[in-house]
């Protein structure tokens, strides 16, 4: 099947198999491996990209859904070298040790912190349910959402 | 996970024509069980019917006694709902304890309902609501909804196009939660309806139920108190890893005590 959508700002079209998961096409067709898939059963989270804005596993939709849609994975957030405010954060508070949750943990943390008005350590210990991390415990990623969130509020006031 | 042909459909005509025109097709509605199912190939369907986007589908209206919520509708737009909120603040926060924000930014109502997962949250409150689905073809009660273990009333080529509840005068949602999945071991949803008292529990049957003795029990005092020593029997309960039939029993009285104390104490209405 012919799809187009746009990704990360820019079009594309591709022809894909209806079977093929956002996921596989992320990562086999397109060569963006920066998605990661840590269980394909849907519950680790290291998958999550921004569907039309909203975060999702894209390992348990199909190529064929996103037709139509804006898709954002961690390879659209950075502006050339200056990182997202998010993706910053998690650098400043070492919210990460291996790496392989943290796509995942970061797009899933920018929809907090767009969703979230006063976020509190609590809340963002709730919104991390679907996000698994075997390294750092979550301390260090609690704290980055924390700082992100605040980055992302000061960037957008200043902007 | 193995083929199939990918539809589309604009209207839900379409979707039906589809739908009894293919030879083993799924709807797809979030996907958030379907294709963890396909993975798994214990479903293969040869056409898959893709209605998350279908326009009419989706959406909350509130009216004077009822709040009608499109099949399509997202767990998500359920939970920060603040018309849900307002009316119904106990299905509100229900649907804000469904998995995780990924999954409750895709799954939907109908696909949830349509499943009929032992362990899933919204048939508690089709059934304490007591709620009417709505179908392509049909109104079902809910309480001759749920019939089995993954089983419903539902026809095998029928939609679901939306589930209107009643608002109930209070109700409540106490689920213990699955520490993994977040899944309910047990849930109760409690509620004062303009039918009666309603009390209907999830996780602990093959499908959800309603728990007469304890409906009875409250009719004539509602106060936690008044279920002491009312039990639901042990008997046909699922057992598994998490937990025996006789702890899902003794949960079933401990969250059913605690719905009703939130109630009591004014908390969620
Ligand atoms: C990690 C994880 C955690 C979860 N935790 C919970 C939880 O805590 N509580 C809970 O309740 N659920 C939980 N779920 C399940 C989730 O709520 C699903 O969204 C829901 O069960 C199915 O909805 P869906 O829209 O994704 O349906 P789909 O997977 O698309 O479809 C499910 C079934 O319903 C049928 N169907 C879909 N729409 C309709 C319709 N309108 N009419 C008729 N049939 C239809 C489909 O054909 C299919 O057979 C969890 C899921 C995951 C992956
Ligand atoms: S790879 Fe998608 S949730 Fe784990
Ligand atoms: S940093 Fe290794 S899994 Fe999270």
């Amino acid at each position: 099947m012919q799809i187009a959508l746009t990704l990360n700002g820019k079009e594309v079209s591709a022809e894909v198999r209806p079977s093929l998961l956002l996921s596989e096409f992320l990562r086999e067709q397109l060569g963006l491996t920066g998605t990661h898939v840590g269980c394909d059963t849907s519950q680790c989270g290291a998958c999550v990209v921004h569907v039309d804005g909203v975060s999702m596993k894209s390992c348990t939709m199909l190529a064929v859904s996103a037709a139509g849609t804006a898709v954002t994975t961690i390879e659209g957030l950075a502006q050339g070298d200056v990182l997202h405010p998010m993706q910053q954060a998690f650098h400043e508070c070492h919210g990460l040790q291996c790496g392989f949750c943290t796509p995942g943990m970061v797009m899933s943390a920018i929809e907090f912190a767009e969703t979230t008005p006063e976020p509190t350590e609590e809340k963002a210990r709730a919104w991390l349910e679907g996000n698994i991390c075997r390294c750092t415990g979550y301390q260090n990623i609690i704290d980055s959402m924390l700082a992100g969130a605040a980055k992302m509020k000061s960037t957008q006031a200043g902007a | 996970m193995k083929d199939f042909v990918y539809h589309r459909p604009s209207s839900l005509d379409e979707a039906t024509g589809l739908l009894a025109g293919a030879e083993d097709a799924k709807l797809l509605a979030g996907g958030m069980t379907l294709l963890p199912t396909m993975k798994q190939r214990l479903a293969m369907p040869s056409d898959i019917i893709d209605i998350s986007g279908l326009s009419g589908l989706s959406g909350i209206t509130v009216t004077a006694d009822s709040v009608e919520i499109g099949a399509a509708t997202k767990h998500a737009a359920v939970a920060s709902s603040a018309e849900v909120q307002a009316v119904i603040p106990a299905l509100a926060k229900l649907a804000g304890g469904i998995g995780d924000p990924q999954v409750r930014n895709r799954g939907t109502m109908g696909g949830s309902v349509a499943n009929s997962d032992p362990a899933a949250d919204y048939p508690a409150a089709v059934l304490g609501l007591g709620a009417t689905i709505v179908t392509d073809r049909r109104s079902i009660d809910a309480d001759s909804f749920f019939t089995g273990l993954f089983e419903t009333a539902l026809e095998e080529d029928e939609i679901i196009t939306k589930i209107v509840f009643p608002i109930p005068e209070a109700a409540a949602y106490v689920k213990f939660p699955s520490p993994a999945s977040r899944y309910a071991l047990v849930g109760v949803f409690v509620a004062k309806t303009k039918g009666g008292l309603r009390v209907a529990v999830t996780g602990a049957g093959p499908c959800a139920f309603r728990a007469t003795d304890f409906e009875t029990a409250l009719a004539k005092e509602f106060s936690p108190t008044a279920l002491a020593g009312v039990t639901v029997p042990a008997d046909g309960l699922n057992a598994d890893i998490h937990a025996d039939a006789e702890y899902r029993a003794h949960l079933v009285g401990v969250t059913a005590r605690r719905a009703v104390a939130e109630i009591a104490n004014g908390g969620a209405a």
